[in-house]
């Protein structure tokens, strides 16, 4: 099982000092935690992607292709990329260019975005979040899988002819998760492509993660992708920890109490009951977290908010530390000992699936222009002639 | 989409009804409650009385007061608050009574209808009563109530019943003179509207459960 953190980017007050950082200092200090995550041993840092203060991470490739550049190891993704919003080029574009220069140490995740104004913004329609979702995503793949493209659709400018570069790196495509809370019609999708489907209930009792779970893994067997077991899973999960349990949460709370979203609203007593926050010791959490999968089954990522809410940087990055050298390697054994021999371990990596790919014959081509495309049969060159 | 999840029906005979009672009085005793069991009775005999057997529900808001705000500001009840919910969406029939503060029903009142799913009450009868000081705020039924119930489409029983505080010291077949008959002939009269509605209605259409109503990928990539 993979272990990362993913970051909301929100710029908030810290409640004990009244300390706002700004815009600058806070995509510093995303860089910084990504870094010290990394370092860390830590295996997943995903950045969300937001249009509108209080948040800063507009540009998720801008970012996620600096720290390719600056980390090692960490696989870079995103939490999620707006599948309704952006223009599915500009997706299949960006993202292959992440993937080139990450050297395929990235993947990436789908989800609608839950801020109203942002789709009129961008010129769509809130009520056609879903449809603009299967279509768009639609789209992207046939970009990334087919050298050139003739494509109508409902929502975007027909495209003839169109090739997207660079062409994915060892002419395979990133893997892709989709992120819902609420829609079994995500879950459908991310079943139909055999793609990876992660919940994020960081704000959900446990019941209703399951409830869409199963389902994902029902419909991913139903689709011919493997058994349900085999799906390929993630969930969200939101932590603080210190070493003395009354210690983290004598700490948290002026965070919990005034933090956006759920502050002035439920006791930390009864969120911590109803949700997979954690506040206390290691053991705490790792007791807590290695209970999941005896609800959703084993599953392949587990990622942890931990920089909201006006937490300082030096804060973060000690709950960096206690996760990766305190509860991660005790959650890995415990992950390991609950998987089934026969279900995959982790999210598959680009070398696995460039390997997978190529036994199927189905890796495409890493540059267009030598021969014609396999769908259509057009050469760049005929196309732009 | 006949491989999707099955659901589980709990198992009752077919003359079984549920009704779920919710009620936001605050005081105890509370004149809102005690209309809500009154109109609780009406309904329970007269659909006995067609051969039902009437299992009521209670739902005391004060209780829940601070889950509902929770709810609002997190975006999902939990707990006891959950429960309840799950016990009016499944419920046959809803009676709904509010006191009438400032011209309208409470804010604990609505703030609970505000946390329900827009598909909760959707063709569910409902019935419909609010107390206050004076007789002169009767009509906050069918200006304020009525329409909240009507967006969220239910079946909203055409009698709803008003209790001032005068009324519960008016004698059975006395009424005010004004053609709307005493208190236990509306209560008595609207229960039985409502009971009308439940035994007309037959077995009730459970929610749908949003997994087994998604349709199939190829569906949303080819339909509308």
């Amino acid at each position: 099982m993979q272990f990362g953190i993913f970051s909301v980017s929100d710029v908030t007050t810290d409640p004990t000092t009244g300390h706002t950082p700004d815009d600058t200092e806070r995509v510093r200090a995303m860089l910084t935690i990504a870094k010290h995550a990394d370092e860390a041993g830590l295996d997943v840092f995903a950045t969300g992607e937001h249009h509108n203060p209080p948040f800063v991470a507009s540009s998720p490739t801008t970012m996620l292709g600096y720290l390719a550049g600056v980390t090692k190891n960490i696989t870079l993704s995103t939490a999620t990329t707006l599948i309704t919003t952006n223009d599915p080029v500009r997706i299949a574009e960006e993202y292959a260019m992440l993937q080139v220069i990450s050297d395929g140490r990235m993947d990436l995740m789908m989800g609608r975005g839950n801020t109203g104004p942002v789709y009129p913004w961008f010129g769509q329609d809130i009520r056609q979040g879903i449809p603009l979702a299967i279509e768009n995503y639609a789209l992207v793949r046939r970009l990334w899988t087919e050298d050139v493209v003739d494509w109508e659709g409902k929502f975007r400018t027909p495209l003839q002819g169109f090739t997207a570069t660079p062409r994915p790196l060892d002419g395979v495509p990133p893997f892709v998760w989709h992120g819902s809370i609420r829609s079994p019609e995500i879950a459908e999708q991310a079943a139909y492509y055999g793609d990876g489907f992660l919940h994020n209930n960081i704000f959900w009792p446990i019941s209703h993660t399951k409830q869409m779970i199963a389902f994902y893994r029902q419909r991913f067997e139903h689709y011919g992708h493997g058994r349900a077991d085999q799906a390929i899973v993630g969930l969200g999960g939101q932590a603080f920890i210190r070493k003395n349990s009354q210690a983290a949460w004598d700490e948290f709370r002026p965070y919990f109490d005034n933090a956006p979203v759920y502050g002035h609203g439920p006791s930390m007593e009864d969120f911590t009951r109803d949700t997979p926050l954690t506040v206390g010791s290691p053991q705490q959490v790792i007791d807590r977290y290695g209970s999941f999968i005896d609800d959703v089954g084993y599953y392949q990522r587990q990622l942890f908010l931990i920089d909201h809410a006006g937490l300082p940087l030096k804060t973060v990055l000690e709950q960096i530390d206690l996760l990766a050298s305190d509860v991660v390697p005790e959650l890995r054994k415990i992950a390991e000992t609950k998987r089934p021999a026969d279900v995959p371990a982790n999210p598959p990596t680009h070398t696995e699936r460039v390997a997978a790919a190529q036994a199927k014959g189905k890796a495409g081509a890493t540059h267009v222009g030598d021969g014609g495309d396999e769908y259509t049969g057009k050469r760049a060159e005929e196309v732009l002639s | 989409m006949t491989d999707s999840t099955e659901r589980t029906t709990t198992e009752r005979t077919t003359t079984e009804r549920t009704i779920a009672v919710v009620h936001a009085g605050l005081g105890q005793p509370s004149s809102t409650r005690l209309l809500a069991d009154r109109l609780a009775g009406a309904t329970v005999r007269e659909l006995e009385a067609l051969g039902h057997d009437v299992t009521v529900e209670v739902i005391e808001l004060r209780d829940h007061g601070h889950a509902i705000i929770d709810a609002m500001l997190t975006g999902f009840p939990t707990g006891d608050l959950a429960d309840a919910i799950e016990t009016i969406t499944r419920a046959d029939a809803v009676i709904a009574v509010t006191p009438l503060f400032t011209t309208t029903y409470s804010g604990l009142f609505k703030s609970f209808v505000d946390i329900l799913d827009k598909e909760a009450l959707t063709g569910m009868p409902v019935l419909l009563g609010a107390t206050g000081g004076t007789p002169r705020h009767s009509l906050a039924l069918e200006y304020s109530l009525r329409p909240l119930f009507t967006y969220l489409r239910a079946d909203v029983v055409t009698t709803s019943v008003f209790a001032a505080t005068d009324d519960w010291a008016q004698a059975a077949g006395n009424g005010h003179g004004d053609g709307g008959g005493s208190l236990p002939q509306r209560i008595e009269r609207a229960g039985r509207s409502l009971a009308a509605l439940v035994f007309a209605r037959g077995e009730h259409a459970k929610p749908a459960d949003p997994f087994s109503s998604t349709p199939s990928f190829l569906d949303m990539l080819g339909g509308d």
